[in-house]
């Protein structure tokens, strides 16, 4: 399979996110919208705010759930759906945006909360020049 | 699971006996068939869990066992802290102090099916459910502390539920040792408007009808009679829980080799229960605990208003208040030794026997209720402690059906409208802002509840009192 995407893998009680790309940047994107999948159709979501997000640490896969839950703590704090989501990364740091709108539930449907990002299947990898970043999420 | 990695010690009991790095045994208690059904995983992380420092007796697993984040759900494991014990964010889990509370209403089940759909409607109403829901009060950052010491305590005395209702709850409706100040502002902003709401997720808010008693002797102190309805519901801490399970997850996972501890699975993270990591998760995860025991008190006062709006005469008497994702201190004995542990229970029920002197005073002779929520298309239970429960796993039991099937899985098999009614017809009324929600909660992604019950009767876990059957669930 060429080019970005993202989908879902098994998990018994929640549900596995993964994101590839051709960085590890566009992975990272690619796991935030299969994030947001979980939830609800991200082609329902219109990306009309902006919202920045930082973090940092020591390991790529660490910062990968970092990642993750910043965008979960930002849709719960500002009841808030992204759609669109961009990443730079630069040593241990991460400078993330994600755009979205509020949560409609009648427009969204939004199916389950995510809880959180979690270390099952935690995977930040480059294989056969494309990268991989995956993790279970807690629902 | 291949049956011939077990020493089988009964019917119930299943051993793995220390190899490699384990410090103690580990026991899942389950039936031939729930064993073979179990996912391989369980046997790799109840093998973890007993590798880790100041590990007592055995590492555990109940009949409901699934694959969790480092403690399998179902999981339970006791630690000392005078050797080197450890408390674990991930023997905790997410959803902190996730639980499920029962309450009697005096009505027949003819009364509330005669007027089935208008209740359902004034619950889903009253109930905020699902995502973006908010609920109805607002906390400062005074009241949010206030609320994370006295749990239950502070709802009642904020005006929602009552006096009575606090000797029906685990730590009679407060936790101590909750420490206000280790919960992070993120985790206070994520609750901020969540104070009184359901969630989503296997969350739910039931109207049952009781069909069995196998008890009678207990069912007549818990307040249940057949054909009688009883209001269940079940969740937690809400986005704080969450937020603090996340935070201190990685905190303890960087600090785990500073402690000199060796992680078998990076979702162990833990850290010793004398360290100031260790500390500060506990005084964070009892404030946790106080805010899912707040919550509660919060939607049963929402219920009854609902309730009684529409049955005046009915009285929504709090039966008990479980939590089954804890970590608390509790004096247990250990070859005829008392002794002061730490007790995980990841996905399990705390189930003291009669006589416990942590048991109001209703329930000294029958023991602890232990409330088991099935799903919503099958049937809960309601069991009690019994004295052989200490001798197993710490007074501890299982805590519903265990997931068989992932979200994933489910949402391929059935769509959420051709469940609603299904149901329907089959007499439970569903209501859940989310169709999808509930094709991910399809009554056969479950275990068979009654299964696992039979097995926790039987292994002495906790014995049967009666069997509930669903009228209207209120999905999140």
């Amino acid at each position: 399979m060429a080019g970005a995407g993202w989908e879902h893998f098994h998990h018994v009680a929640d549900i596995g996110v993964r994101g590839h790309g051709a960085t590890v940047e566009e992975a990272f994107v690619q796991a935030a919208l299969a994030l947001t999948a979980v939830i609800a159709d991200p082609e329902t979501i219109s990306p009309t705010i902006s919202v920045s997000v930082q973090c940092e640490a020591p390991e790529p896969d660490l910062l990968l759930v970092d990642w993750l839950n910043a965008i979960i703590y930002e849709m719960a704090v500002r009841s808030m759906l992204f759609s669109r989501f961009a990443v730079t990364i630069s040593g241990q740091r991460l400078t993330g945006r994600a755009w979205g709108e509020r949560v409609e539930v009648a427009r969204h449907r939004p199916a389950v909360e995510v809880k959180g990002a979690t270390y099952t299947a935690l995977r930040v990898a480059e294989e056969d020049g494309r990268w991989l970043a995956q993790c279970v999420v807690d629902v | 699971m291949d049956l011939n990695l077990f020493t089988r010690h009964d019917a119930y009991r299943w051993q793995i006996n220390p190899r490699g790095r384990m410090r103690v045994p580990a026991v899942i208690f389950a039936d031939e068939q729930l064993i073979r059904e179990m996912d391989d995983k369980v046997y790799e992380q109840v093998t973890n869990v007993a590798t880790l420092p100041g590990i007592v007796q055995a590492s555990y697993a109940m009949p409901d066992a699934h694959w969790g984040y480092g403690f399998p759900i179902g999981g339970v494991a006791a630690f000392d802290p005078d050797e080197g014990g450890v408390v674990s964010a991930g023997g905790v889990g997410f959803d902190i102090s996730c639980g499920v509370r029962t309450m009697t209403t005096s009505l027949a089940a003819g009364e509330v099916l005669a007027r089935q759909q208008e209740v359902a409607i004034a619950l889903a109403r009253a109930i905020p459910a699902g995502v973006g829901s908010t609920g109805g009060l607002r906390l400062d950052a005074r009241e949010m502390d206030a609320m994370l010491a006295g749990g239950a305590r502070w709802a009642v005395a904020q005006g929602y539920g009552t006096r009575e209702d606090l000797l029906r709850i685990e730590e009679g409706g407060r936790m101590s040792g909750a420490v206000p100040e280790e919960v992070s502002d993120h985790a206070k902003k994520r609750q901020r408007d969540e104070m009184g709401t359901l969630g989503s997720g296997n969350h739910y808010l039931e109207v049952q009808q009781v069909m069995d008693i196998y008890d009678p002797g207990a069912a007549a102190l818990f307040g249940l009679r057949t054909g009688e309805v009883v209001i269940s519901i079940h969740c937690g801490s809400r986005g704080l829980g969450h937020q603090i399970g996340t935070e201190f997850m990685k905190r303890m996972a960087m600090a785990a080799s500073r402690y000199g501890i060796q992680l078998p699975d990076r979702e162990l993270a833990c850290a010793p229960i004398n360290s100031p990591d260790g500390q500060a998760y506990l005084g964070a995860m009892r404030a946790a605990i106080n805010c899912a025991l707040a919550n509660r008190e919060i939607l049963t006062h929402l219920t009854r208003e609902a309730f009684t709006d529409l049955f005046p005469r009915a009285e929504l008497m709090l039966l008990y208040d479980v939590s089954h994702n804890t970590c608390k201190l509790e004096e247990h004995e250990v070859e005829g030794r008392r002794r002061h542990l730490y007790i995980h229970r990841k996905g399990a029920t705390r189930a003291f026997g009669p006589g416990h002197a942590e048991l109001p005073e209703i329930y000294r002779d029958s023991g602890q209720p232990v409330l088991i929520g099935g799903t919503m298309g099958t049937e809960s239970y309601i069991l009690a402690g019994t004295a052989a429960s200490e001798s197993q796993a710490f007074s501890s039991a299982c805590h519903g059906a265990g997931r068989a099937m992932s979200r994933h899985a489910a949402l391929k098999k059935w769509r959420g409208r051709q469940l609603v009614d299904e149901l329907a017809g089959r007499g439970i009324l569903i209501r859940s802002p989310s169709s999808r929600g509930v094709a991910e909660e399809a009554p056969g992604a479950y275990k068979d509840v009654s299964a696992v019950v039979e097995a926790a009767h039987q292994a002495g876990l906790a014995k049967k009192v009666a069997r509930v059957e669903p009228l209207i669930c209120i999905k999140g």
